[in-house]
């Protein structure tokens, strides 16, 4: 019995824990669509998570094409199928690697600043601050984080797509030698709606999470700087956990038959 | 002033966090336009009363009523409305470093009460005159304050809404004597001009014998004394006159690991 019992805990605490999680989800999403809204203040988180986030979504997105052109044409060229190169390129890009590489680069940026802001005016009582003002901090902390993060993660998607399927078509051409036009029309005609909106849903589940996490963590931050920190690593580590975990069971709601 | 009924009275205030009894039974009036300072060691639970009234903290028993009102429990725009009756000043005054000085007390007109932009501006620098800051310190970001000026900041933000009640969280803490006092006069002040009810936690006796027509001493989650600013040198209570004097030795044992 003494064996089964800390099992028993952790299991509890796994459970509380996701509760609480799952309430504050719940109260965020609440406050999303419940007035007053703060415009101004979505629209500095929208140019924070969406415009600032460009060049290292561009970076990864770009290299991450241009190595999946190499690889495969190392790996194909074994059995003569060196012209399925466009193909895998544009389905793994707008599947798979647009989405999750762009939302691993974003948790590391904005749920880490999220979390360490949040935190930050939490351990300092500036949440005390808020709530005595007769401002809901949900509303005005969770709310617009969590609205931007969902809107913008797909349009930065968008951006990666093209890049990385740019990257690939660089390889392709300049150092492969493949034919432009005939890799251009290949891509477009391989490539299905499906495949770009999978991957478009995918971007806004993954902006939700990241966000939630970043306000989460840093919400219930305690102590100083440590506790800061712990909510920062947290934020950072869990984001990118859930990123993995959705893109398994939303890839299975969409091509799994 | 309506003795009959105080602006806030509470009674059997009970909160524990986790073992720790924090407050245990506690029972406080404060009537309306009077001033009390509720003073105890570091630790005892003052800032807990605080978050209690204002909602920040549930407790676990007891009774907190404002105007008659009983605020426990209150959600959404009910306690929206009661918290409009309250100001506080934090501790490190808490000012939001995302927005220059003025917007920081500009806040609670912008935001709570949906006063224009302009305006808001307007009275967000007239409040700091009243505390004695120009108007060029209206543009600064909060970073770039002292500490006596973050508590003035924070004391304009407190008064900014005009509000009823107004919570001190240890105003001095942190101050050098001269600026302390500074600090003092300006919240008898701030005070007096509002005709607002003001409850302030401290363990700076100065402060106290300044600010509190009435003075409550805290002490193992219960007030185990209380009575007019000038009876606290003849209180007879002995956990009093440890405090007062500051001996180490008395009745009162510090922890000296918490809880």
């Amino acid at each position: 019995m003494v064996i089964l019992q800390p099992i028993g805990r952790t299991f509890l605490n796994f459970l509380e824990a996701a509760g609480r999680l799952v309430i504050f989800a719940g109260t965020g999403v609440s406050h999303c669509v419940r007035p007053p809204f703060y415009p101004r203040l979505v629209g500095r988180q929208m140019i924070e998570i969406g415009y600032y986030s460009l060049p290292v979504v561009g970076l990864t997105a770009i290299f991450t094409g241009m190595v999946l052109a190499l690889q495969s044409y190392t790996g194909f060229a074994r059995f003569s199928a060196e012209s399925a190169i466009p193909n895998v390129v544009v389905v793994s890009i707008t599947r798979e690697l647009g989405p999750v590489l762009a939302g691993l680069m974003v948790a590391g940026r904005i749920a880490a600043a999220m979390a360490a802001e949040i935190g930050t005016m939490r351990v300092t009582e500036q949440i005390d601050a808020l709530d005595t003002l007769a401002t809901n901090p949900f509303k005005y902390l969770v709310a617009p984080r969590l609205i931007a993060g969902t809107c913008m993660l797909p349009l930065l998607v968008l951006v990666a797509d093209s890049i990385g399927v740019f990257g690939g078509y660089v390889v392709s051409i300049f150092k492969l030698g493949f034919n432009p036009a005939a890799y251009v029309k290949n891509t477009v005609d391989f490539v299905e709606t499906m495949d770009v909106v999978s991957g478009l849903v995918k971007a806004s589940v993954f902006g939700f999470l990241i966000t939630l996490m970043g306000c989460y963590h840093g919400y219930n931050s305690k102590g100083g700087a440590q506790g800061v920190g712990a909510a920062t690593t947290n934020a950072v580590v869990s984001a990118s956990i859930l990123i993995f975990c959705f893109n398994y069971f939303i890839t299975e709601l969409f091509f799994a038959r | 002033m309506n003795r009959a009924l105080p602006k806030i009275e509470i009674r059997g205030l009970k909160k524990a966090f986790a073992d720790k009894v924090v407050l245990d039974g506690l029972d406080l009036d404060v009537g309306q336009g009077e001033s009390v300072v509720v003073i105890g060691g570091s630790g005892t639970g003052k800032s807990v009363l605080l978050k209690c009234i204002l909602g920040l903290l549930y407790p676990d028993a007891g009774s907190i009523r404002v105007d008659g009102e009983e605020v426990i429990g209150l959600r959404g725009d009910d306690l929206d409305r009661v918290r409009r009756k309250f100001g506080m000043l934090f501790q490190n005054a808490a000012l939001f470093d995302s927005m220059p000085v003025w917007e920081n007390v500009a806040f609670g007109l912008i935001q709570g009460q949906g006063t224009e932009r302009a305006e808001a501006r307007r009275i967000a620098f007239e409040k700091l005159t009243a505390v004695g800051l120009g108007p060029q310190v209206g543009e600064l970001w909060p970073a770039e304050l002292s500490g006596g000026m973050r508590k003035r900041v924070g004391l304009a933000r407190a008064i900014a809404t005009e509000p009823e009640i107004i919570f001190f969280d240890e105003p001095t803490t942190g101050l050098d004597p001269i600026m302390s006092d500074v600090i003092n006069d300006l919240i008898v002040k701030c005070v007096r001009e509002l005709g607002a009810t003001a409850l302030s936690i401290t363990h700076d006796m100065a402060s106290a014998r300044k600010i509190a027509h009435r003075i409550a001493m805290l002490y193992q989650g219960k007030i185990i004394w209380a009575g007019p600013t000038g009876e606290i040198d003849h209180s007879g209570n002995p956990y009093v006159e440890q405090f007062i004097h500051g001996h180490a030795e008395g009745p009162i044992e510090m922890p000296v690991r918490p809880g």
